[in-house]
This record gives C-alpha cells, structure tokens and sequence, in this order.
C-alpha cells in the first residue's frame, strides 16, 4: 500500500474523467518489463512511481493503477501472439524492496464509482486471462515473490499456477483489504484464496483480517503459497520451478511469432471505425451501433501457412483485437451510452468458411487455437459489461456460427422477418446459422455456452438444436426455435426498435446493470462467476458505503493517521 | 407481404385523413382486425334488425364532412378514422416538457402509460354498446331509436380511433391490446370491461338518458384532458371524438328534459305526484336514477389523490380540463391542493401537493357542468308550475372509490350510521319496485310521429327533418 502523506481532500470532487487509451507495446512500457530466455518470459513489475495514468497520486511501492495493468493486458498478448516458444512465464518484481503493494490507495480514494468498477473489472479479466493462458495457450506462470506481495499483488500472484515466496523474515503475503481499507480484496483474493487455494475458511478469515499476513513457512502451511525459498536459492529454484512449468506445454518448438501492429483506428466525436468494426454512438439516444463486418468469401486462407503470415491481418484476429479494443473504449470512455446494438454485415459463406478453417485447425494449430481464445475472452468481455446489449439481425447480416455468438451474448436478439421492401438495393431475407462454434468453443464464466445459458434447464432444445447445425434460419424459424426474441416485419421493425430503445433509455441505469447481470449467468457458479458476481457486487456495495468512501470512511481515512468512523450497524 | 389477398378499397370502405390508402402497417392491421369488429358488432352490436337507419356519418373533418346524414343499412355503416386538423407549431401546453413540441411518435419512455391511458379510453367505447344492445326492441320512437343508433355507432367509431392509435403507434404489442378489446365484453363473468361502471346493464331508456347525461359525460372530460396529450395522434383523436361526444350527451340532456317534462305534465294532469298509475315516472324515481348514476359516473374519476394522475401531468400524457386557459405555471410542482377527506368522522379536505389532486380537480369541473341539467330540469318543472326540484347528491353520496368509499353519507352530505342509510336507502337508490315500474313503461312505439306515454315529444327533429320523418326503416 502506498502511504498517502496528506488526506486526499480533493477525492469526491467530479473530476474530468481521462480519455483511456489501452494501445501501448513494450517500447513505451513504463511499469513492465519481459525478457525471453529459452522457453520461459521473465517478466518484471517495475513501477514508474510518477507514471500515473491521471494526476494527484505516485505509484510508490510497485503499486499499480489503470495503466499499470493496461501494459501487463497487452504484454500477457503479446506472450501469447509473438512468442510461440515461450511455455512459461515468470512474475516478479524488479524492485529490491517488495513484490507489489497492490492497487494504489491514494488513486482508489480519488477515483469516482464507475472508474473503481471500470477497473476492477478490466484487472479481473486480465488476471483470469492469465489463468486461460496457464489453462489453454500453454503458457504457464509461476509467480516469483521476490518480496511483500499485499492485496492486489498477491492477487496477481494468485492468477498464476505456482507461487514461490522467498524466505527472508519479512517478506509476506496477505490480504490487508478489510483491516487497513474497509474494502474487499476485489480482483479475486477472496475467491481464489478458498476456491483455487482451497485454504480452510477459518484460515482465510484470519489471513483476510490480519494485516501484515504471513511470511514464507506459515504461508506453505496454510497453502497461500506453494513453497518458501531462501535467498541463497532463490534463483535456482525459480529456475527449475519455471522449466518444470515449461514441460508438456502445447506449444510449438518451430513457430514463428505473429506481431501485434498498432491498431488502424479513427476517432470522430461520434465514430470510432475500424477495418472490421465499426461503431456509431448516438449521444441524444445514449445508443452505440457497433457493427462487425464479416470476412469476404474467397478471402479464406488455404493453408496454415497462409494464416501465419497473413498474421495480425487474418480477419477473425485482425476483427478481435478491434472488437476488444472497441468494448474496453466504450465501457471505459463512453458510460452514458447505455445500450449497444450489435451488428453484423457480410456474407454467410465468407463467415462459415472461416468457421470451418478453424474448426479444423483450433487443435492443432497454435495460432488458431490463441485466436479461437482470444474470441473466447473477448464474448466474455461482453457477458461481464455492464451496458444493455441488443443484436439486430438483418438483411445482409452474417450471423453465422462464431459471430451468432455475439449474438447470443446480448440480452435481446431482434431478427428483420423478409426484407426491407424499400431498400435500395436486392436483399436476402437475414438468416442465422448454428455451427459446432456454439456447442462448445466459447464457454461463457459459468463453463456453459451461450445456448445452455439460454436454455438453462432445457437440454432437449439445446440437443435439438445441435441436430440443426448448419441449417439457415429465417427470422420466423430463428424465433420459433427461441433464437431470437422477436422477428418482427418490415413494416414493424423501425417502430419496435425505436420503442424498445427509448423505453430502455428511461430505466435505471443501476437496475439495469443488476438485472442484466443475473440474467446472463444462469445456472451453476464457478470460480469466475462467484468473482465477476459475488465478491464484485460486494465490494461495489462497500465501495459506496460511507464506512469506505465517506470523508470519515477507511479508504478515505487510510494514511492520514486518523482512524476511520464507522457507521456500527450491521446491514 | 405481396399475398394475393383482395385488396380492400380502404379509402371506400373507411373515410378518413390519415392516409390509409398509402400506410402499409394500418392496412396490414385494420384488414385483421375489421372482421373480427363486423363480427363483433353482429353478436354485441344492437340487437334490432332494421333495414336502414337516418345516420350522420363523418367522412371528414371539416364542417361539411363531419355531419353527412343518409338512411344508411347499419352493418353497412363506414366506420371511418378521423383526426382534428394538424397543428404543426403545437407545443406541449404542461408538465415536465412543457414548451418542447408535441410528440408525433410515442416516445419509447411512456410507451407503456400512453398505451393503458388509450386501452382505457378504448375500452369504455363498445361496452356502451354493449349494455345498450338490447334498448332499441323498446325504444319510446323512432326518433330516440335513431338517437340510439346514432350513439351506438358511434361509440363503435370511437373504438376505432383507439384502435387506430394502437394499430398505428404501438407495433405488435397495440395490435393484441386491439383485439382484446373485442375480446372482453361488458358484464362479463370471465373478461369483463375495465372500468366497473360499463359493466352495469342499461335496462331501459331512464337510464339510457341518465347513462348519456352522466356516464358520457365522463367521457366527455376524460377525452378532454387526453385532448390535452404531448402525444398528438391522440389529441387530435379525442379533439375530433368530443364533437361527436356532445351530441351523446344532448341525446341524454334533451331525453331527460322530455321525461321531466311529460311527469310535469301528468302531475297537473292528475294533480298529484303520483303519476305511475298514469304511465308515468314519478318524480322522485327520476331523483334516484340521478343519483345513482351521478354517482357512479363520479367514482369513474377514481381516487381523489393519484400518484398516476400525477405522473401523466408531469409526463405530458394527460392535462388538465381547458389546461391551456388556466392561469398557472402549467407544471405544479409547487402549488398545493385540497382534496376530500372523511376524518374523525367528519366530512374535511386534506391538503396534498397539487400534482396529487389532478383527479378531484377534474371531478369538480365535472361536477359543475352536471348541475347545469339541474337547472335545465328545475326550469322545466317551474313552467309548468310544478314546486318540486331535482338536485345532485352530496359528493360523498353512494360512492364506492375514492375518500367516501365504504362511508355511509346522505345526499344532502351528512355521515349517518349504517342504520339510518338502510332505513333510507330506498328513498335514495332506485328500488326492484322503481326498476319494475320503469322497465315495464317501456314498449316499442314504431309508428313515425307518436311517442310512448312516459316521455315527451322531441321538440325538433334530426337535421331539420321532422319529428314525424321516418328515421328507422324496418325489413
Ligand atoms: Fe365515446
Ligand atoms: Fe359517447
């Protein structure tokens, strides 16, 4: 935790929100470094004290900020992308003193709700990123506690496989959220302590009151680190730790990597366009189109060859990686706009023949198989953001297979039944087709796919529907089968859409946002759904508690040698 | 949709001024749903056959269009959809967005007010012809059975302007809302109509006057305020609906008149009050159906204290009576009102934010325009030198809504213990002997110029046609 030298006056004051860029590479990291030896990434948290990514706070103690984590989401990438040999991946601290100090204190007071939200849920899905790695790209990490490693650095810590904590008499883990702060340690401490550590939960209650946590030895015994190591052998140990994470990795020995370039993107006051995305914000509506183009048909590649090196330039990586751009944006940069229409444009052929491709390699193949992840994760951006989604499925659309995920993803699904009898041009009726994609290869948080979800209880339709695969639905089928909400005509369509926006538009934004999450994930808890839900509906209720960001609460009070006055009533 | 479905000739079939002839979605909705009402209005329309009827029908908006009278077959009657004349500089005159101009689409937020204010309305429309069915096999002339026709068609017409509204700016879910108002039937054991009143029957021609005089006249000021609506489609409906309105309602003034005046004339006749043996209504049988349909018509206002009344102020849904010549700021969040209260039991008024008060402020200008029959009446029994007057019943008189609910109030307005109200309530309300006595004044008199012997002659006729035209035509 950074110490705050002066009592954070200023902190409720509205501050102009900053504009959040998230494009960065390692040439411009400030807080990160990574070097690649053999098979395994080093990589070094080292924190420009005075890199805030806003004003008013130093980043003392290797503690992090928004921006800190944006350089680690883009560097976990680019371990994935350009370094195909790397089967393992070291976390530690390139300070001598500590590991890291978690979230900055001084930063979290100043910040307003949605930005504390905002960041908690971009640090959750990049720590469960890192896990996907560990779990499916073969990419396996060991966290080296080269020192403390408190709150959100021992959260980090916890996202990784192994974790080692040097054995030196003061170094510790712990969790000092609810002592120190009055908050929660958010980014999945608390899950991941019971669910992942499967420490008892008498102990977890004392570690996640007990400020200074502990060092090495109880730490191995109360399973809140894999192994305590000395100083004198501390970089042998990591060593070995991290070649033993390297072996049965999927890896490939003979890949070359696929660089990442900037991405080619244009920003007007109420457009931000991309080769493949295109997205519309209309402020007066609080609406965003976003539209994803499909691929061209023929453009298909025909050999692995051809995908790595048409690279960063493969439409279904080249599509994601501005879809993900374009939702951390939205959410980050745009939050009175509250519903997102989601399209897409293009032919059914060019999308189902970029299904079949990577159906066929996502086994086999590396890169396919980082791409079909990285769509993976990015729907799971989708599922976890808290706008009202709406898929509008129309004449020209390509919603086929992966991108009917998109789709499903969102809240209501409307499909044009026939076409627009006034367009200009020749039009086939929308159609939607399932594939294999939607039976298995985007799991959503809850270890379901998008189908199950919807059909939460229902197996027969789900096995059903598995029996239409590939069949093309018109609006009316896609609505009898329950694919869509409602198929409504030419004639219909614009008034329907209009009403059910504006009526949206007038519903509170927070009922929304609750009502949508729970809608989204039916069914059974896992790992992720308890941190995305439980321990983060939670920790936003404490947060706009009095007893943490009242002028007289702990995360307000911490640091500046006043205690914190508690409102006693339990509630 | 380019089915091979016969085309309707829309403009033949339905006059109107809303372009029908080029809107593809009306169209689409009025081909289901106009069966489905000439279906209707053969199993719930009047019960009479007739060959045809001297109707007004509107096949425009203007001062020629509106009133075109013919001797029409009444299942050939063109029901037609008519809007006021459009007002492009319209701003909306209260409320939250008071001064924004008008609405010509529904916006997304009220959707679902706009849409139950308009159901309601909707609804009110064919129980009227429905609890009326039956009145025409008993009708004192031809004159008030084509009166008779003439509201009823009416009132069919008014619930196609509703469901012009639902059809035309509710999508899909309007189109069900539509077909449920035929679905549901005034009286009803399983889908009864939505307000209480338009489900009591309307036996005999007292209460079809007394229903006109009363009951319409609700309808009169619900439609006024809904005049008012940021919403314009249905503004200009009910600004078009409330001409026809007024004519329902001289139906029941000038009946209630002749009645009047025809028991005037057996009391002198017989110098005496008792004028049933005479064949005819007594006149203080006529003091109980008023009061009892004033009554029931004053709990149609609802609660004298609405939250919902409230929001459709605020909104811009639903105005005020004559909202644009009142001398406020037209938005009421600081402004106070009193509404009736019984307290300690003692008749009071309670102080509550003006926005609250909207129901009772309607009712009260309601209540005034009521009286002006009274005096019609009392006039009517003072030429013929007749003492005895008809009043209106204290506000708190038999009311099962609002503050009076459940109290036991005289008319003259004094809480009374439940006792003295069943001693006296016989005095007040029309009897089983009352309602016996009037039902069986009612035989058909079918012969063009005579009339039944309760009733006076109308003074003039329709149109400047004769009292003694023949205004029904039978098969
Ligand atoms: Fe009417
Ligand atoms: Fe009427």
């Amino acid at each position: 935790m950074t110490v705050l030298d002066d009592a954070p006056a200023a902190a409720q004051a509205p501050e102009a929100v900053p504009q959040v860029d998230f494009d960065t590479d390692p040439a411009q990291y400030r807080h990160w470094r990574f070097e690649i030896d053999g098979e395994t990434a080093w990589v070094y948290l080292d924190v420009a004290e005075d890199g805030g990514l806003v004003p008013g706070y130093e980043l003392k103690l290797n503690s992090y900020d928004l921006g800190v984590d944006i350089e680690l989401y883009d560097l976990t990438q680019r371990l994935r992308f350009e370094h195909p040999e790397v089967r393992s991946v070291v976390l530690t601290s390139g300070k001598d003193s500590n590991f890291c100090a978690g979230a900055n204190i001084r930063m979290l007071a100043q910040s307003s709700h949605p930005w504390k939200v905002n960041f908690c849920k971009f640090t959750n899905e990049t720590r469960n990123g890192i896990e996907d790695m560990t779990a499916n790209s073969g990419q396996t990490w060991v966290a080296a506690l080269n020192g403390t490693a408190a709150g959100g650095g021992y959260e980090m810590a916890l996202a990784c496989e192994t974790i080692l904590l040097v054995n030196d008499r003061s170094s510790a883990v712990a969790l000092p959220e609810v002592p120190l702060l009055g908050v929660l340690p958010g980014t999945g401490g608390l899950t991941r302590v019971t669910d992942k550590r499967h420490v008892r939960k008498d102990r977890a209650d004392i570690f996640a009151t007990k400020s200074e946590g502990f060092q090495g030895p109880k730490a191995v015994e109360w399973k809140l680190v894999d192994e305590t190591v000395s100083r004198k052998q501390w970089d042998s140990t990591v060593r070995a730790r991290a070649a033993e994470a390297a072996e049965g990795s999927s890896r490939p020995t003979d890949a070359t990597g696929v660089s990442l370039p900037p991405l080619r993107r244009e920003i007007t006051d109420d457009a931000i366009t991309y080769p493949h995305v295109r997205c519309e914000l209309d402020r007066d509506a609080r609406t965003a189109t976003i539209t994803v183009l499909g691929p061209e048909p023929g453009t298909v590649p025909e050999s692995l060859d051809r995908i790595c090196a048409l690279g960063a330039d493969f439409w279904p990586l080249a599509m994601t990686r501005e879809l993900d751009d374009l939702i951390l944006r939205l959410r980050t940069n745009e939050l009175e706009i509250g519903t997102w229409l989601v399209r897409t444009q293009g032919s059914i052929e060019g999308a189902l023949a970029f299904e079949r491709v990577i159906a066929e390699h996502s086994g086999s193949d590396w890169l396919v198989n980082e791409i079909r992840h990285y769509f993976k994760r990015t729907l799971k951006r989708l599922d976890v953001t808290s706008r009202t989604l709406i898929a509008l499925i129309e004449p020209g659309s390509c919603f086929a297979g992966a991108l009917l995920e998109l789709a499903l993803a969102c809240d209501r699904q409307y499909m044009l039944e026939g076409i627009f009898e006034d367009a200009d041009e020749e039009q086939e009726p929308a159609q939607i087709v399932l594939t294999a994609s939607n039976f298995g290869a985007f799991p959503m948080g809850n270890g379901l796919t998008r189908l199950q979800s919807r059909f939460y209880g229902d197996d027969d339709t789900v096995t059903e529907l598995h029996g239409r695969t590939d069949e093309r639905m018109t609006g009316a089928q896609a609505e009898e089968a329950g694919l869509v909400t409602d198929a409504p005509d030419d004639i219909d369509w614009e008034d329907e859409i209009r009403i059910l926006l504006e009526e949206r538009a007038s519903l509170s934004p927070d009922a929304l946002t609750g009502m949508e999450a729970n809608h989204r994930f039916v069914g059974p808890e896992t790992m992720e759904t308890r941190i995305f839900g439980r321990l983060t509906a939670w920790q936003n209720w404490i947060f706009i508690r009095p007893n943490a960001s009242g002028s007289e609460g702990a995360l307000r009070r911490y640091g500046t040698g006043r205690k914190a006055d508690f409102d006693k009533q339990r509630v | 949709m380019t089915s091979a479905r016969p085309k309707i000739d829309f403009d033949a079939k339905i006059p109107n001024n809303v372009d029908l002839a080029s809107d593809r979605k009306l169209q689409r909705a009025l081909e289901r749903w106009q069966p489905n009402f000439l279906d209707w209005w053969g199993d719930m329309g009047p019960a009479v056959d007739t060959k045809d009827v001297y109707l007004r029908t509107a096949v425009d908006v203007g001062r020629d269009g509106w009133a075109h009278f013919d001797h029409v077959p009444m299942n050939e009657y063109r029901w037609g959809v008519f809007l006021s004349e459009h007002d492009p500089d319209r701003k909306i005159a209260f409320g939250e967005h008071k001064g924004e101009p008008v609405w010509q689409e529904v916006p997304g937020e009220y959707r679902a007010d706009l849409q139950r204010l308009i159901v309601i309305q909707g609804d009110t429309e064919p129980a009227s012809v429905e609890q009326q069915r039956f009145l025409g096999a008993t009708a004192p002339s031809l004159y008030d059975m084509r009166n008779l026709f003439q509201v009823n068609v009416e009132e069919g017409r008014h619930l196609w302007a509703m469901v012009y509204l639902l059809h035309a700016y509710f999508g899909r879910a309007g189109r069900e809302e539509a077909d449920q108002l035929l679905a549901r039937n005034s009286g009803s054991d399983d889908s009864p109509r939505i307000l209480g009143a338009f489900n009591e029957e309307t036996p005999d021609w007292l209460s079809f006057y007394m229903f006109t005089y009363f009951t319409d006249r609700d309808g009169k000021y619900q439609l006024g305020t809904l005049k008012e609506s940021g919403f314009d489609p249905l503004s200009r409906t009910c600004e078009f609906m409330l001409k026809e309105e007024a004519h329902h309602m001289f139906v029941g003034t000038t009946g209630i008149d002749r009645v009047v005046a025809r028991t005037a004339e057996l009391m002198n006749e017989h110098d005496s009050e008792e004028v049933a043996g005479a064949g005819g209504i007594p006149l203080d049988m006529i003091q109980k159906y008023i009061n009892f349909h004033y009554t029931v018509s004053l709990d149609l206002f609802g609660n004298e204290s609405s939250t919902n009344a409230a929001n459709y102020f605020t909104a811009g849904l639903k105005g005020r009576w004559q909202e644009e010549r009142r001398k406020d700021d037209h938005v009421l969040t600081d402004d106070a009102g009193a509404v009736d209260a019984v307290r300690d039991g003692k008749i009071t008024s309670t102080e509550v934010p003006a926005l609250l008060a909207l129901n009772q402020d309607l009712r009260s200008e309601y209540m005034g325009d009521c009286s002006n029959g009274l005096k019609r009446w009392n006039r009517i029994l003072e030429k013929h030198g007749i003492d005895a007057r008809l009043y209106l019943p204290h506000v708190g008189f038999n009311r099962q809504v609002g503050a009076f609910a459940g109290q036991r109030i005289s008319p003259e307005g004094k809480m009374i213990p439940e006792a003295e109200w069943t001693a006296n309530e016989g005095d007040w309300l029309p009897t089983d002997v009352d309602k016996t006595h009037v039902r069986g004044l009612m035989h058909p008199v079918l012969e063009p110029g005579k009339i039944a012997s309760w009733i006076a002659p109308p003074s003039n006729g329709i149109n400047d046609k004769p009292v003694d035209f023949e205004y029904v035509h039978f098969n």
